[in-house]
């Protein structure tokens, strides 16, 4: 299967911090990727270097074969306009843009405005009824589907989630998987940033990190093998690892 | 084309959602720029409009040109007088008033008689005070507060006058007084009658001593010295003279208060200015987040500082159109509770005020949002 992104030998450094040590990994073309870890382990570092909203103070990053660290300010803007589409914990919408806008809006900094094609997106997230609301006319589980909806009206190579069902109910929760889960099917890349192990179950992989090292990638089949991977990987992000190398001159990494 | 016109409609679409359903931010800055638009349209208009009502009212201190036989020597002709009144510029033209001197006596004590128009006297020294009324027929006359005193007569009394004209011909008439004249000036010794009353009374006719102009607006820039050569030049053997007591004292009056003015509108606009550019500074790094989402979803930098730029101008616009309308009311106002008089209304000034606040609130988003596009998405996003 060929990589859509490759990272080689990431770090990144904030001054005496070291948030992310000697990161390596390949993601698939098409590939469900879960990053979990405590809180501080380098997992929001690491998706916002993917998500070329932070740069890495050493190693590399591919991205369809284009190499990032060549890539100025503006042409990073240009790899998350085109390529990458961004669901936020905290959802992050235009407060005074209706549920539509919202959605328009990154159509706007894309290409063109379509909002037939911006109110189909909302469809597809059931929300194409709540369309003239505004933000604070809507559930968390609504504002959730919304920005969903507003990561995928560019077609994006890369769908990046930080924590997308962190501010929801058990409902909400599930409906967001439901997406997640039927963009997957349709081919989408996604790597999923998360606590909860019953979000990482649903992954093809699941990688762990702790004070900015990768200390465990798991492989899964599918969602049968999905839970009892999960359950691996609870206990992984919870176990004290001997194996992982402690530097004495690394700080605890910055929050994630 | 038709993309770049959709996407010109939707960024006018987030516009004017964010004027509208983010009232009470956006109402603290346009209050602001409304307020600075009302004092630069209500001061510039005073500006404006001061020196002429100040004029309008420096026409109450008297006639401010006279008009004698050139030399100082004879008397001027009633066909000269036309000839200054056709010399003279149509507006602006208060008032053109004639005087003709005799001497008379009355029961043997001589007085200097005037006769005039009462009509323009009335025009050209509106400080003339008169008790009684002004004459209204040809027997009526004024006395001068110092006759009164020394001959006792009061209004409505007789008084006999007798003298001799320029070919010792004796006249003698009985007149009314019709009113008492004070003006804590020469004219209190003195007893006006109609120039027709003394032609008729001296039987000599055509005949003046001096004519007195009022005009106004004519003392800015060397208005009046202009007007006195072509006076010279319109009516040969006339010399017009500027009463430069008056005309100089208005000058100074009014450049000192046009100046005024001027300084104390600069310094209300420059307060004005900062107070727009603190709330819009305020009003663009509270939405540091938004801006730092925008670059997140893939907007450079110049893409979200012309958007902050455009919601100024409109911001500048709107609030320069209500600050235009609230600033033509108070100077109008302004202008009434003091002179007394409305003010022609500057319309011509509220575009004008309307660009100022444009370029006002763009100018004053300029250093807030070149600093905000600078952030980092990835910090701002985390509410850092």
């Amino acid at each position: 299967m060929t990589n859509l992104m490759e990272i080689e030998h990431v770090s990144m450094i904030y001054g005496p911090l070291k948030a992310l040590s000697d990161i390596s990994l390949s993601i698939p073309k098409g590939q469900w990727l879960a990053i979990m870890g405590p809180s501080g382990s380098g997992k929001t570092t690491l998706m916002n270097i993917m998500g070329c909203l932070d740069t890495q103070s050493e190693g590399e990053l591919t991205l369809d074969g284009m190499v990032l660290g060549k890539l100025g300010p503006e042409g990073l803007t240009a790899i998350r306009r085109e390529a990458i589409g961004l669901i936020f914990q905290q959802f992050h919408l235009v407060g005074y843009l209706t549920a539509l806008e919202n959605v328009m809006v990154a159509q706007y900094y894309h290409s063109m405005v379509d909002e037939s094609e911006a109110l189909e997106a909302l469809d597809r997230v059931g929300l194409a009824e709540r369309a003239d609301h505004l933000p604070s006319q809507l559930s968390g589980g609504e504002q959730q589907r919304v920005c969903i909806a507003r990561a995928l009206i560019n077609h994006p190579k890369l769908i990046l989630a930080d924590e997308p069902t962190g501010n929801l109910d058990e409902a909400n929760e599930r409906m967001v998987m439901d997406i997640l889960h039927k963009l997957h099917q349709a081919g989408s890349t996604i790597v999923v940033v998360t606590h909860a192990p019953e979000v990482a179950e649903h992954a093809d992989r699941v990688i762990v990190l702790e004070h900015g090292r990768l200390i465990s990638d798991t492989l899964t089949k599918g969602n049968g093998q999905g839970e009892g991977n999960a359950k691996a990987v609870g206990k992984a992000v919870d176990a004290d690892k001997p194996e992982v190398e402690e530097d004495p001159s690394i700080q605890e990494a910055a929050p994630a | 084309m038709i993309g770049s016109r959709s996407n010109r409609g939707f960024l006018m679409r987030m516009l004017l959602s964010s004027l509208l359903r983010r009232r009470s931010r956006l109402l603290v800055a346009l209050v602001g720029i409304a307020i600075g638009a009302t004092v630069l349209l209500g001061l510039v208009a005073l500006c404006h409009d001061i020196p002429k009502q100040l004029s309008q009212e420096f026409r109450s201190y008297g006639a401010n040109m006279v008009f004698v036989r050139a030399g100082g020597v004879g008397r001027l002709s009633m066909g000269q007088l036309e000839a200054v009144r056709a010399a003279l510029p149509r507006t602006g033209l208060v008032g053109l008033t004639p005087f003709r001197y005799e001497s008379v006596r009355s029961h043997m004590v001589p007085y200097t008689a005037v006769g005039t128009s009462f009509e323009d006297v009335r025009k050209t020294s509106p400080y003339w005070k008169v008790e009684g009324g002004w004459p209204t027929d040809e027997e009526g006359i004024l006395i001068g507060e110092d006759v009164a005193m020394a001959t006792g007569l009061a209004p409505g009394s007789p008084m006999a006058l007798d003298g001799r004209n320029s070919e010792q011909t004796r006249y003698d008439k009985e007149m009314r007084v019709a009113g008492v004249v004070s003006t804590g000036g020469v004219e209190d010794g003195f007893i006006f009658m109609g120039l027709k009353a003394m032609e008729d009374m001296t039987g000599e006719a055509g005949v003046l001593d001096l004519a007195e102009a009022s005009l106004m607006g004519a003392d800015e820039g060397g208005g009046l010295a202009a007007i006195s050569g072509n006076v010279r030049k319109a009516a040969p053997g006339v010399d017009a003279r500027i009463v430069t007591r008056v005309s100089q004292s208005e000058d100074r009056v009014l450049s000192k208060l046009t100046s005024l003015l001027y300084l104390v509108t600069f310094v209300v606009l420059s307060l004005t200015m900062i107070c727009v550019a603190t709330t819009m500074m305020t009003v663009v790094l509270e939405r540091r987040r938004e801006i730092g989402l925008k670059k997140a979803l893939g907007a450079e930098n110049s893409r979200v500082a012309r958007e902050f730029l455009a919601e100024g101008l409109l911001l500048g616009v709107i609030g320069g159109l209500l600050g235009s309308i609230l600033g033509l009311l108070f100077a109008r106002l302004v202008s009434e509770s003091v002179f007394g008089r409305p003010m022609a209304p500057g319309l011509h000034l509220i575009p004008i005020t309307i660009l100022a606040s444009a370029i006002v609130a763009v100018v004053a988003c300029l250093l807030p949002v070149s600093r905000a596009v600078d952030v980092e998405p990835a910090v701002v996003l985390k509410g850092e």
